[in-house]
């Protein structure tokens, strides 16, 4: 028994021209919760859904469980749980009927009850699907997943869409099967998720895995604990050169009029900054600071945002 | 571990149970409107006394007996009217004829208007029989209205073909294309259920449906019009199972690719238009000329039509309507296997 739950090599993926999946390699470790993230479009749910064996790749190897899809489907099916992207469940069953649905589909698996307590829906449990509000509805395809006690969970983009205390919900949900010992491969582009959930995240762009590690190490590779973020009134500009000069600066990008600052000592860059920025008789018309995130990691690595709004 | 959940397939088919009894549009299409339809065509074409003849006779001053004397003749009813005006309310079929007095008579109608050809006669026969003709042969009439011959019996068989059809190809192929478009054909192929469990589920469901949607309408049409069932239920339940089964093939078939319900929608109109009108629901294909026969009965609901007709209305036997079975069965058989070998499940 190796300790690898899904193993994929040299995955490809054509849609017509475009190339959707472009070689991507990657492990998840058995109890441990991966993350793909990237933008729309970055080829996350091409790969997750070849992945779970509901799409034949062009080229590539995949393996979950040490198995294959076309030796032991059968199998796999009935191991895996998932939640796909924008499926909508029957609106007029009940929650209770729908998951009872699902559990009879596998062998092995929870009572139905304990599922519903599990993703806190036993009072919605005779309310019509059609009745729930969005964050239920997710919670309801994750009691779907959840029923056969699965040893690895697929879920794409599970809080897409929904308000903060219905993604705390699900985070909940999802760090308790993952506390349970499962393995969970998820997907997002929800930098806050992939920080809060994953041990490691595959940060991925074009097809590609551009950047591997855990959320902290990835945020360590800036070089900078700190993001500043500054604009100046008349939309100046300051030589990028003279701003990379100063205390702490790791790195100067310019993005949509902002001058952006990854910095290590951030007590030490911003009185430096404020210092350049008199001397050029340059005044502000926006400073920010924060704490790095993998957001950051994405726009130092790639030029551009993860939420493309 | 395990809890009771009575297997997949249980599962799949009470999930098809549930949508469709918790849908009351579906309820009404499937089994009030057979029957209100049933209930109108019955009143509409009750069969009546002889029907009366209109006609007018053109005003002149010699028409007014002629007029009198067409009025008094059973089953006529002559009125007296301006040369313009009989003239425009036989164009616009109110009159089916119009006398003009005068020697010789004249008699204006379409000639390729039952009607007209009808008035004719009548009124030739009234207008002889006042000028002193006398019958050289005796008759007798005696009136025929016999359960079985009449237009709600012709009808009943009918609706029942039709609702068949309806249901088959809506309940099979619009709730599939409906499932693909929510990505729920997906979700299951993601689990372990198996495809033909779920293709199952849609064929069971149908099955005891059917079950309710004919006796409705055979009911219906026994205790509301006294339409006979001569036939062995048997009989009628195996032509029905059958028809039932070629049209969820036939709903499979059309919703095995479709990937937007309006794309199913336009499909199965397609299949469904050209046999409402050809293949005898309203009325007999024999009006049709004879050299689309051979395409009318090769259609499958004309094929189940005559088979229900056959056996609810002859009290024929399984063994005669084989021939009518098979055609049915073909297009059943040919349908599932060319949608299971198509058929896409994202």
């Amino acid at each position: 028994m190796s300790n690898v739950a899904v193993m994929c090599g040299g995955l490809v993926k054509r849609y017509g021209s475009v190339l959707a999946v472009d070689g991507l390699d990657l492990e998840v470790r058995k109890g441990e919760c991966f993350g793909m993230l990237g933008p729309n479009g970055a080829g996350k749910t091409t790969t997750i859904e070849m992945i779970q064996g509901l799409l034949e790749p062009d080229a590539g190897e995949v393996r979950v469980l040490d198995l294959t899809w076309n030796s032991h489907e059968r199998e796999l099916r009935q191991r895996m749980g998932t939640q796909l992207q924008e499926t909508r469940l029957p609106e007029r069953l009940t929650v209770r009927e729908t998951v009872t649905l699902f559990r009879s589909f596998y062998r092995e698996g929870c009572s139905v009850d304990e599922v519903l307590d599990k993703v806190a829906m036993g009072e919605k449990s005779n309310s019509w699907v059609s009745k729930l509000s969005g964050g239920q509805r997710q919670r309801l395809a994750v009691a779907c997943a959840l029923v056969s006690i699965p040893d690895i969970l697929f879920l794409d983009e599970p809080t897409t869409g929904l308000d903060p205390q219905s993604r705390r919900q699900l985070w909940e949900i999802i760090s308790g099967f993952r506390a349970g010992g499962g393995t969970i491969l998820l997907t997002t582009h929800y930098m806050e998720e992939a920080e809060r959930l994953c041990d490691r995240v595959a940060i991925v762009d074009r097809g590609k895995i551009i950047a591997l590690g855990s959320p902290r190490n990835l945020i360590a590779s800036l070089g900078a604990d700190d993001v500043v973020e500054f604009a100046l009134e008349d939309a100046k500009m300051i030589d990028h050169s003279l701003l990379q000069a100063l205390p702490g600066v790791q790195q100067v990008h310019s993005d949509d009029g902002k001058t952006i600052l990854t910095v290590t000592r951030v007590h030490q860059a911003v009185p430096a900054l404020m210092e350049l920025l008199t001397r050029r008789g340059a005044a502000l018309s926006e400073l920010v600071t924060h704490h790095a995130t993998l957001e950051d990691v994405f726009l130092a690595l790639t030029g551009r945002h993860l939420r493309d709004e | 571990m395990s809890s009771r959940s009575g297997g997949p397939l249980l599962q799949l088919t009470l999930w098809r149970f549930r949508e469709f009894l918790r849908e009351p549009e579906a309820l009404f299409w499937v089994f009030a409107f057979p029957v209100l339809l049933a209930l109108a065509l019955g009143i509409a074409f009750k069969n009546r006394g002889p029907a009366t003849v209109r006609i007018a006779v053109e005003a002149d001053s010699s028409a007014a007996h002629l007029q009198a004397a067409l009025d008094s003749a059973p089953g006529i009813e002559a009125v007296m009217l301006p040369r313009e005006e009989a003239r425009d309310r036989l164009r616009r079929g109110r009159v089916a004829l119009v006398v003009r007095a005068g020697e010789p008579l004249v008699y204006l109608f379409d000639s390729t208007r039952s009607e007209g050809n009808l008035a004719r006669l009548v009124v030739d026969n009234a207008v002889q029989t006042v000028a002193g003709r006398e019958d050289v042969w005796e008759v007798r009439e005696q009136p025929v209205a016999d359960p079985g011959s009449r237009y709600i019996d012709f009808l009943i068989p009918g609706l029942i073909g039709m609702n068949i059809m309806g249901t088959g190809m809506w309940g099979v192929g619009y709730g599939i294309v409906r499932q693909r478009t929510h990505k729920l054909l997906k979700r299951l192929l993601a689990s372990p259920a198996r495809k033909s469990q779920y293709m199952l589920s849609h064929i069971l469901a149908r099955l005891v449906f059917l079950v309710f949607e004919v006796s409705a309408v055979l009911a219906f049409g026994y205790f509301a019009f006294g339409v006979p069932l001569r036939g062995s239920l048997v009989a009628v339940a195996v032509v029905a199972f059958l028809g039932a089964m070629t049209f969820a093939g036939v709903g499979l078939l059309v919703a095995s690719r479709a990937r937007t319900v309006e794309g199913v929608s336009g499909l199965m109109n397609l299949v469904m238009v050209p046999m409402w009108i050809f293949s005898g629901i309203f009325f007999a294909y024999s009006n049709f000329p004879e050299f689309l026969h051979p395409f009318i009965l090769a259609l499958p609901l004309t094929a189940l039509n005559d088979a229900l007709r056959a056996v609810i209305l002859d009290g024929a036997s399984l063994i005669a309507v084989t021939g009518l079975l098979a055609i049915v069965s073909a297009w059943g058989l040919g349908s599932f296997v060319v949608a299971l070998r198509i058929f896409r499940w994202e």
